[in-house]
């Protein structure tokens, strides 16, 4: 660790500190005051006109909102899901094997991380016109998009973080546990079940809790993925937003708030976990081998 | 990249004659190395299988329909490929907004990078237990709902709201941003701020004090020490950081969308109008793919400079 070189008490320790304390501000200023103002009894968005629950009411009233609310749950879930698996077999092929074709997948993973949003969104989108053209030329199949192409598009993103996260952990774990293992006779799948598996379980709770919030706010690629029938809950609020502000959304804006820092807040915590094995910080990205823990 | 040898006993272990296991020999070896990449090669293969139906070939047709030319009623006629959609890159309506998306980008990772040095030096000179919670509290933002966030300056910088009842009561006049470039600018910081505090600060934390204290103690000032200890050696940390804010910077949507009034402020957005609106596919297919070029040229640096993984 480096040291500070500002002495204490010095013009430069203040300003340090002060710099600090304003960047605090700028984070976290805008989200308490749009908690504030979802619950403020005036027709605009940033005043404060007295307390009410009301915003909330039309929420839970709006059954538009609710559906793109439960079609959000249910991509988020289902893209998690098939992520996490697909993810997981990709992060130990890459880590645990050698094999044919493997610099040209590696890169392949990485390249959803690294693209733009828009450009990602470009894709789907043409890609799932054209889709649906062959579709129907060739099948007469009458394809629309929807739940199907959003989550099918979310799964195209995930599996490249989840594989990112798992292999972090991966790469900071002990190998000869393994080799243990299977000098101990315990075969392939033994020695994953019960020396890798549990190894690397907060890796793998870590790359799915990113996933599902992932999924969960995601904007671009949703709107080019997803057709005039059913859509997002961020993707209808962004259209809202773009019609017009109303406190309405303030609300609806802090449920999702709620549901990103939920999220964090277990991330932090399965982090945490691994921090308490290893005696790592958590500025650190897991790539020692964690010797403290055997 | 680790990798594993193969997991097979290649000495006098305890597979070695009388055990029962077969002998090691080169041909043992070389199978049981081939095993391993078959069983390697098939545990890759769904994603593979997958990254290349949903990713390579939309990237394939991306780039066939960036060739295309659009026909009079808003289609794509898919037949005789051409480069009419990259020399319209250099139109004037075209270039300007190519130019005002990296002059914007710039300008937002300049503010980044200066807001968030001094920052992540003050994090990263903290005791470990201070440093953790400072950080878990840069994380939050960094996970929270990006829309969400954008939003949030939208009700404080819109009309009666917070900004201008701050602004009138510091008696500057009521100020109104939203909608221009600053309003933007503005949100593009507060989005992409923590990409800037993360890299810095890991890169400054491993920094070795000493050296530091060396400089100090050759008589040198503290400017000095910072222009030629400290911040050549954070070198690689205001990379990573300038790299992953000016990127997704520069292909904004969802801010300009929010804060910039809808109009085409930024590449990002002008795409998206080319796709949803102006129903001019090849036009939005080349600014994809230029933007893509960029953005894994601004990736192959930054390997090269010895970054890590992202």
């Amino acid at each position: 660790m480096i040291g500070g070189t500002a002495r204490p008490g010095s013009v430069t320790a203040w300003a340090l500190s002060g710099t600090a304390w304003v960047v605090y501000a700028f984070f976290y200023a805008p989200i308490v005051l749009l908690v504030v103002f979802s619950f403020s009894d005036d027709r605009n968005v940033g005043r404060w006109g007295g307390f009410t629950l009301s915003w909330y009411e039309q929420f839970i009233d709006h059954s538009q909102l609710q559906n793109s609310l439960w079609v959000s749950i249910r991509v988020a879930l289902l893209s998690t899901a098939i992520s996490v698996v697909l993810g997981t077999l990709a992060a130990l092929a890459l880590e645990r094997f050698r094999f044919r074709g493997q610099r040209v997948f590696d890169a392949l993973l990485y390249l959803p991380i690294i693209i733009p949003d828009v450009t990602m969104a470009v894709m789907m989108l043409l890609f799932f016109s054209e889709g649906i053209r062959i579709a129907e030329l060739l099948f007469g199949l009458d394809l629309t998009k929807g739940f199907t192409t959003i989550t099918i598009s979310h799964i195209a993103f995930n599996i490249s973080f989840v594989s990112v996260v798992v292999r972090a952990r991966l790469s900071g774990m002990n190998e000869q546990l393994e080799e243990a293992a299977l000098d101990l006779y315990a075969n392939r799948w033994r020695s994953f079940r019960y020396v890798t598996l549990p190894q690397i379980a907060p890796g793998i709770a870590g790359g799915a809790l990113l996933a599902l919030t992932l999924s969960l706010d995601d904007v671009v690629v949703t709107q080019f993925a997803s057709g005039p029938g059913s859509t997002t809950l961020p993707v209808f609020v962004f259209g809202m937003i773009r019609r017009g502000v109303t406190p309405l959304i303030n609300a609806v804006s802090v449920v999702m708030l709620a549901a990103s820092i939920v999220l964090v807040i277990l991330s932090l915590v399965t982090q945490r976990l691994r921090t308490g094995e290893t005696g790592r910080s958590l500025g650190d990205r897991p790539r020692r081998r964690s010797d403290s823990s055997v | 990249m680790t990798l594993t040898a193969p997991p097979l006993p290649t000495g006098p272990g305890p597979g070695g004659a009388g055990t029962g296991l077969p002998e090691v020999t080169p041909e043992f070896e070389r199978a049981a190395a081939r095993a391993d990449s078959r069983r390697g090669f098939l545990m890759s293969l769904p994603a593979y299988v997958y990254l290349v139906l949903f990713f390579t070939i939309p990237f394939g047709i991306v780039v066939v329909y960036s060739l295309a030319t659009r026909n009079t009623i808003g289609g794509t006629d898919l037949a005789g490929w051409n480069l009419d959609s990259y020399r319209r890159l250099a139109e004037p309506i075209v270039r300007d907004i190519l130019f005002r998306s990296v002059w914007i980008a710039m300008l937002t990772t300049l503010i980044c990078l200066v807001v968030a040095y001094p920052f992540s030096y003050f994090i990263a000179t903290r005791t470990p237990t201070i440093r953790n919670i400072l950080l878990v509290f840069v994380m939050i933002p960094f996970w929270t709902n990006f829309l969400v966030r954008n939003y949030a300056w939208r009700v404080i910088l819109g009309s009666d709201g917070p900004f201008a009842a701050v602004t009138e009561a510091l008696g500057v006049g009521r100020q109104e941003i939203l909608f221009t470039h600053s309003a933007v600018i503005l949100g593009l910081v507060y989005g992409y701020l923590p990409f800037m505090v993360l890299p810095l600060y890991a890169a400054i934390e491993r920094i070795d004090g000493s050296l530091i204290e060396a400089g100090r103690d050759l008589y040198a000032s503290g400017a000095q020490t910072f222009w030629r200890v400290l911040l050549p050696l954070s070198m690689p940390g205001v990379l990573a950081g300038s790299i992953l804010v000016f990127v997704p910077s520069l292909g904004a949507y969802v801010t300009p969308q929010i804060l910039g009034g809808g109009k085409s402020t930024m590449l990002g957005s002008y795409i998206v109008v080319q796709f949803l609106t102006a129903r001019n596919w090849p036009l939005g297919a080349s600014l994809s793919f230029v933007l893509m070029t960029v953005m894994l040229t601004a990736t192959l640096i930054y390997f090269r400079a010895g970054g890590r993984k992202l």
